[in-house]
């Protein structure tokens, strides 16, 4: 109970980090000094670092990853997040991503925070190898993927200013065409390499424990026509040209799917994963 | 009482043959300053002539400021073989505060016809090289100078005066900026000739572009701008097929009718994989069917489009002025306080107080140490420090106090400011940059 308590508080410091981070990205916005997007960018690195520990502590005192109920679910895929986040920070010099990633990491903890806890039955089948793979790839697939619909967003943002030629508060503030449309791409491939992994780890873990691989469940259902709705938006890219435009839109209604396939479909239609949602 | 003093006339007060028959070239400049040096009423001198102003930043001897004024409107009549009624009336003439917030204000490009426009102060940095190479500079002048070179740096730094293009090449480039991440991995075809057009190709060079392709009617014409741009000239039948290869397409010819269509350009985006392309159509009539903007990927601007961000970006521009504006005013006020701490009275009370806080501060540390002492013996240890103390700064004072008539006061005090590191007890910030 103590050391659930004190993840608890580790989470609750690292939310208020995340809110520090996303009202800096505001003022970055706005005002658009580079300082403000470090120090945006180092208070969410120190919320991810107790995020993680959290989670650490959490996974350590249960023996399994904390996934029970739909608020720790809300907790890793806020973690995964922002980690992807950070690491795409990095990698890709896109300045202004912060501001659709870090309210969406706020937001995800708000709802964790304001979800009852349930106590759930320490089911045997949530433990294993297979099943930590296919956790982490998912949520880490679906992190990135949700920063493919905001880099999406954003490219929409920008394209319509240009072609229309109304230039307005977010023209300037805003990269370019070129950026937007390959950190897109960046992020959907890796996300889509880390979905086909969670899927793939999920099915063996699926063998492992009732013995198939398919099961006709709902989610898995949802979960393949997500994933072979972004197969025909890498398809397209690679072979006719489905860029900027086109593939901004596809970005956003493969994460609309995908949403739906993570939270719709335990709520409108149920089956196994349902356990993990209550 | 000598004083700051600027006067001239720019692109608002006098019509451009006015200011082109009383520009100085840098030569003039230089023997003009050599003459000025001789009259007996001016101490420093600066002349600033661009094409939108000519102005004369002088610092006055002892003596009513309007004796001076009147001298160098008497030289500018003499030296350019002008009579003074004939630019009187276009001259104004800014005393003290007013001529340090002019100048600044000149420096930091917010006089300018173009605000924000950053030649300014480069032009300025020669005219004020000139003068200090004429060493008709002084003390204040170059105080003021490089005051001026660093709130013109503030101001482009701070507030967003350069920021926006504005003019209609540049607006362009800014535009592809928008649209492709990388310039330099982009290649651009210009159809056609035509200022604007070679300037938007010039600017594209310097943002890396390196693969040019020239499209002329007359092929002979392709062949020349190409050797101008180091580009390839191309048929100007080829362009249609060229727009599978390039990204950007800057037309200015003087077709009557569209040379590219939509058409045309879809067949082409198929072939390109969707990768964008911007079109940037300066010519009158327009060259580019204006339904190419319609095709996704695809980017035209005209030049009504560029027009419009350009009077956009100059409204913005006049915004960001007013920032520029507080800046200097700040400026001035810092400038004033140096200037009035570079009189006798200020700098011998500086003077004083410093020797006393360092006797003071001495006596009473040494006193610290020494337990054995009488109340007669403190007392007369203090009155020795205090003697040699008043001894020492005897004859410095006295020296301030009768410099001499023929000699630069200002200057003086700067020394003895500098030598005793005076400026710093005010809390302002030293001098170093003085010379």
């Amino acid at each position: 109970m103590e050391t659930a308590n004190s993840a608890m508080i580790m989470l609750s410091v690292a939310a208020l980090l995340y809110l520090a981070s996303c009202a800096t990205y505001f003022l970055y916005l706005f005002f658009q000094k580079d300082s403000m997007q470090k120090t945006a960018l180092w208070l969410i690195c120190a919320g991810f670092l107790l995020h993680f520990t959290a989670i650490g502590i959490a996974t350590y005192t249960m023996g399994a990853l904390p996934v029970k109920n739909l608020q720790q679910t809300f907790f890793i895929a806020s973690l995964a997040l922002a980690g992807v986040f950070i690491v795409l920070q990095y990698r890709l010099n896109l300045k202004i991503l912060g501001v659709l990633v870090s309210p969406l990491i706020v937001i995800m903890m708000a709802a964790a925070f304001l979800m009852p806890e349930t106590v759930s039955a320490n089911e045997p089948a949530l433990k294993g190898f297979w099943l930590v793979a296919h956790i982490i790839m998912i949520f880490t697939g679906e992190a990135a993927l949700a920063m493919a619909c905001g880099t999406g967003i954003l490219y929409l943002i920008q394209e319509n200013a240009i072609k229309k030629k109304k230039r307005g508060f977010f023209y300037s503030r805003l990269p370019s065409l070129d950026l937007l449309d390959s950190t897109g791409y960046s992020c959907i491939a890796s996300g889509f390499v880390m979905l086909t992994f969670g899927l793939i780890t999920g099915f063996i873990y699926a063998k492992s424990i009732w013995g198939k691989f398919f099961s006709w469940d709902p989610k898995e259902i949802w979960s393949m026509v997500t994933w072979l709705v972004y197969a025909a938006l890498l398809h397209g890219r690679l072979t006719s040209g489905w860029r900027g435009k086109r593939s901004a839109i596809m970005a956003i209604i493969g994460f609309t799917i995908l949403i739906f396939t993570f939270l719709g479909v335990n709520f409108f239609i149920g089956g196994y994963h349902e356990v993990f949602t209550r | 009482m000598s004083e700051i003093i600027l006067m001239g006339l720019n692109h608002k007060t006098a019509p451009v043959q006015l200011r082109e028959a009383l520009a100085f070239t840098e030569e003039e400049a230089f023997t003009a300053l050599a003459e000025i040096k001789n009259l007996e009423n001016i101490k420093e001198t600066l002349i600033f002539s661009t094409c939108n102003r000519m102005e004369i930043l002088f610092v006055s001897q002892e003596c009513p400021p309007v004796d001076a004024v009147d001298s160098i409107k008497n030289f500018i009549s003499e030296y350019k073989k002008i009579s003074i009624s004939q630019f009187d009336d276009s001259f104004y003439t800014y005393f003290g505060d007013d001529a340090v917030k002019h100048i600044f204000r000149v420096a930091s490009s917010l006089d300018s016809m173009i605000v924000g426009e950053p030649q300014i102060l480069g032009q300025v940095k020669k005219a004020f090289r000139t003068s200090v190479t004429g060493n008709s500079s002084g003390v204040i002048l170059n105080r003021l100078m490089h005051k001026s070179f660093n709130i013109a740096k503030r101001v482009r730094r701070e507030t967003g005066i350069g920021d926006h293009a504005v003019s209609i090449s540049y607006a362009a480039i800014e535009l592809a900026n928008k649209i492709f991440s990388d310039l330099t991995t982009k290649s651009v075809m210009l159809l056609g000739a035509g200022e604007m057009a070679e300037l938007a190709v010039e600017y594209l060079i310097t943002n890396g572009v390196k693969n040019i392709s020239i499209a002329n009617r007359t092929f002979c014409n392709a062949v020349t701008l190409a050797e101008k741009f180091n580009g390839n000239p191309i048929k100007f039948e080829e362009r249609q097929a060229m727009l599978e290869e390039v990204d950007i397409i800057i037309s200015s010819t003087g077709a009557t009718q569209c040379i590219l269509n939509a058409a045309e350009v879809k067949k082409a985006m198929r072939h390109r994989k969707n990768r964008p392309l911007f079109f940037i159509d300066i010519a009158v009539p327009r060259d580019i069917d204006p339904d190419i903007n319609k095709i996704s990927n695809a980017y035209l601007y005209d030049i009504d489009d560029l027009n419009n961000i350009v009077n956009d970006n100059m409204e913005e521009r006049h915004m960001e002025a007013v920032k520029g504006e507080r800046l200097v005013e700040e400026a001035v006020v810092k400038f004033r306080r140096w200037l009035e701490n570079l009189k006798l009275v200020p700098t011998i009370v500086d003077l004083k107080a410093k020797i006393n806080s360092i006797t003071e501060a001495e006596t009473k540390k040494t006193l610290g140490h020494l337990k054995n002492l009488s109340e007669d013996d403190i007392a007369g240890i203090e009155r020795m420090t205090r003697a040699i103390a008043g001894k020492l700064m005897h004859d410095p004072i006295l020296f301030l106090k009768n410099i001499g008539d023929h000699r630069d006061h200002a200057l003086y005090l700067s020394i003895a400011r500098q030598l005793f590191n005076l400026n710093n007890i005010n809390g302002h910030k030293a001098d170093t940059d003085l010379h």
